[in-house]
């Protein structure tokens, strides 16, 4: 090395004040201070699509969690009742009583309105038959008020939230002008009001024609259900899978191939796993189409690549040292693994678990192979075990469903889903950062 | 195989043989780390190893209680024979030999939990005790063995990582005294402590030899000749010389192992 003795070179600590810097040190300063802007930056904006996000969200889904509904209290007579019953046509009964009722509820407030049956079919649908399902199914109700919450049709409720207005209506038979002039009375009599829309929270899909009744409530559950499932087969499974593979078996070929296998098998689209689940589980097994036990069985083969990798990872990073003093110890492999290894990388296998059962709650690709999506569900399944395999569908199946149709009534109820799914995701996490926490304090 | 009686008064020169080891060899893959090596090691006597950075003494140390197990490149040949007994026999369980051979590793790794169950995990997992009285009393007993009870008697439910790192070392002693082993086995125990620190694990080590056989392996010189009654000097896998403390620092008889404690080598 001459090249150390070559007085020529400059030094490094040469002479020169202290005080300022050099044409070297400023580049250098310059370039730390740009990269940190670039820094910022990209934080910034990052922010802000996070911003533009919510606010989309929030501003499109907020419509679903309102309804519209009018109030009308009811009394019903037995004789009325029984002259009804004895009609030809006895919803069309049912609906002239509630027309003479809503007409002294107006004349009650002062407000003048004219309308006929039909624009009240418009308007609520088929009042009529609700009636008289209601009376026939509770007859202890009769002579007594009863107030009705009835939900109005999702174009009138369309108009409260400025979705219709008298320019946009073209065809007549659902909506007319005069209608919303009939919307405008009733509003004005305090008959018609927005409501909280728990129906949407806790209801079932309805069919295509029905944007106002449709739920997500159904779904929400049928995710809860997969979820439970993918837990409980792919955290043992996968864990199990994991500490062999780190801590007890031999380095060979044959284990580096299982480790390949299995990096790539986190890689696969999640509609492979869903082909293969159709072929698998209900061609072959002949398990029930479209119940949460397949979703999840098709859920659990996506996650188990997702959840081993992180558990790997996480038992690698326990300190070696760890292992030598169980071991030193002259406690057996397994003890050390299950004393003193496991518990140290649990906070790690839980965010692996966590970003896997996140990831599995968003797929939407394999639930449409295996039939989860579509208008399945009437109602909730009878009991806990059998919505295991009834069919359901899952909420981002449901929301992709909801996405397809035609009504623009259904495009918010896709929004206001998506709200509930990352209200579903965020206490999900709070659960699983909570239970860090816990295992984090016992170190 | 007669079982000499253990008195305080019985000099080095009659202890019994604990280890005997013969032509031990140890590859690590295609390195071979440890060739032809004998060596006798001798009950309640330190006997330390010395030598310069990779010339095998820690990986001889480890295979005393097969720790060498857990590394799946290595392979040990030769005889180990603890008691008359060969550890690498088929039959041995290296759990139950672990029990009996303890070790202290270099940088202080006591468990994440709390002081007192650092030291009772062992005792628990081989039943040494029945009830939580039995237990308690181990370990005080071990904790008192590590010179450290009274630092810690009032904490033992905090935890051990907590504690500076030359406590900490003396509670992985304690920690490896609490299953009663017959040996002990040290990696360069104070390589990561301060004088003081090292000045008190040292005389912890005195007082172990009345109870163990103590095997350490230190890069110190001067540690090695205050602690240890026997000496072995290892160079690129051979064991050089192996002899009396005092015969091999002021007497050597191999120029190599003259020319490391002097400095010029290692």
């Amino acid at each position: 090395m001459t090249d150390a003795s070559i007085d020529t070179a400059p030094a490094a600590g040469g002479k020169g004040s202290l005080l300022g810097s050099d044409a070297r040190t400023k580049k250098r300063n310059a370039a730390e201070k740009r990269f940190r802007l670039y820094g910022m930056a990209a934080i910034a904006i990052g922010l802000f699509f996070l911003l533009v996000l919510f606010v989309s969200i929030i501003r499109s889904g907020a419509p679903a969690f309102t309804r519209t509904v009018v109030d009308v209290e009811f009394t019903l007579t037995q004789a009325e009742f029984e002259a009804a019953e004895s009609e030809l046509f006895k919803t069309k009964a049912y609906s002239n009583l509630f027309i003479q009722k809503l007409k002294s509820q107006l004349d009650a407030a002062g407000v003048e309105a004219e309308f006929d049956e039909s624009a009240i079919e418009r308007l609520l649908g088929k009042v009529g038959s609700t009636l008289r399902e209601f009376y026939r199914a509770n007859p202890e109700q009769l002579g007594q008020p009863v107030d009705f919450e009835l939900a109005a049709s999702s174009r009138v409720d369309g108009y409260f939230k400025g979705r219709v207005s008298r320019d946009t209506l073209q065809d007549s038979r659902f909506l007319q002008v005069s209608d919303l002039d009939l919307v405008d009375r009733l509003e004005e009599a305090g008959v018609i009001r927005q409501a909280f829309n728990w129906p949407f929270i806790t209801g079932a899909d309805s069919g295509v024609d029905n944007p106002g009744g449709a739920g997500i409530g159904a779904s929400v559950v049928g995710s809860f259900f997969m979820m439970l499932v993918v837990l409980a087969l792919s955290l043992p499974i996968g864990v199990a899978a994991s500490i062999y593979l780190e801590e007890f078996a031999p380095k060979n070929r044959w284990t580096d191939l299982i480790e390949v296998n299995i990096s790539n098998l986190a890689a696969v689209p999640s509609i492979v796993f869903g082909i293969l689940g159709l072929a698998v589980f209900i061609q072959f097994m002949h398990l029930p189409q479209s119940a949460p036990l397949v979703g999840g069985l098709v859920l659990t083969l996506m996650t188990l690549p997702t959840i081993i990798i992180s558990t790997r990872a996480s038992l690698r990073a326990v300190p070696p040292s760890i292992r030598d003093a169980a071991l030193g110890v002259g406690a057996s492999k397994m003890q050390a693994v299950f004393h003193h290894v496991l518990p140290l990388a649990m906070p790690g296998i839980l965010t692996g678990t966590i970003i896997g059962l996140a990831q599995a709650l968003g797929e939407t690709a394999p639930l449409l192979l295996i039939g989860m999506v579509g208008f399945v569900a009437r109602g909730y399944p009878d009991g806990f075990i059998a919505g295991f395999t009834e069919p359901n569908s899952a909420m981002p199946a449901q929301i992709y469903t909801w996405a397809t149709r035609a009504d623009a009534g259904f495009y918010e109820k896709a929004w206001g889903g998506i709200i509930i799914l990352l209200a579903f995701l965020l206490t999900m996490n709070i659960i699983a950062i909570i239970l860090r926490r816990r295992f984090e304090r016992r170190w | 195989m007669y079982d000499a009686p253990k008195t305080a008064e019985s000099t080095v020169s009659q202890n019994e043989i604990k280890f005997d080891c013969r032509d031990c060899q140890v590859w690590y893959g295609d390195t071979h780390a440890i060739k032809d090596v004998n060596i006798q090691i001798e009950d309640n006597t330190v006997t330390s190893f010395i030598g310069p950075s990779g010339c095998g003494k820690s990986t001889f140390l480890r295979c005393l209680n097969r720790m060498n197990d857990t590394i799946d490149v290595a392979r040990v040949e030769g005889q180990f024979l603890l008691d008359g007994e060969d550890i690498y026999d088929r039959k041995v369980d290296p759990v139950q030999l672990r029990a009996k051979v303890g070790m202290v590793f270099q940088k202080p790794n006591p468990f994440p939990k709390s002081i007192y169950d650092n030291v009772a995990y062992g005792p628990k997992i081989h039943g040494m005790a029945k009830n939580k009285a039995e237990l308690d009393e181990i370990v005080e007993r071990a904790l008192r063995r590590g010179a450290i009870w009274d630092e810690v008697k009032d904490r033992l439910d905090q935890p051990g990582t907590g504690l500076s790192g030359g406590q900490q070392q003396r509670l992985c002693i304690a920690r490896a005294v609490a299953t009663e082993p017959e040996v002990l086995l040290m990696d360069e125990p104070c390589s990561a402590l301060d004088p003081i620190a090292t000045a008190l694990v040292e005389e912890l080590i005195d007082e172990l030899r009345t109870r163990y056989s103590v095997v350490i392996v230190t890069h110190s010189m001067q540690q090695a000749a205050r602690v240890s009654q026997k000496t072995a000097f290892f160079h690129l896998g051979n064991l050089v010389e192996f002899g009396d403390t005092g015969e091999i620092f002021t007497n050597p008889n191999d120029p190599r192992t003259e020319s490391y404690i002097t400095g010029r080598i290692g």
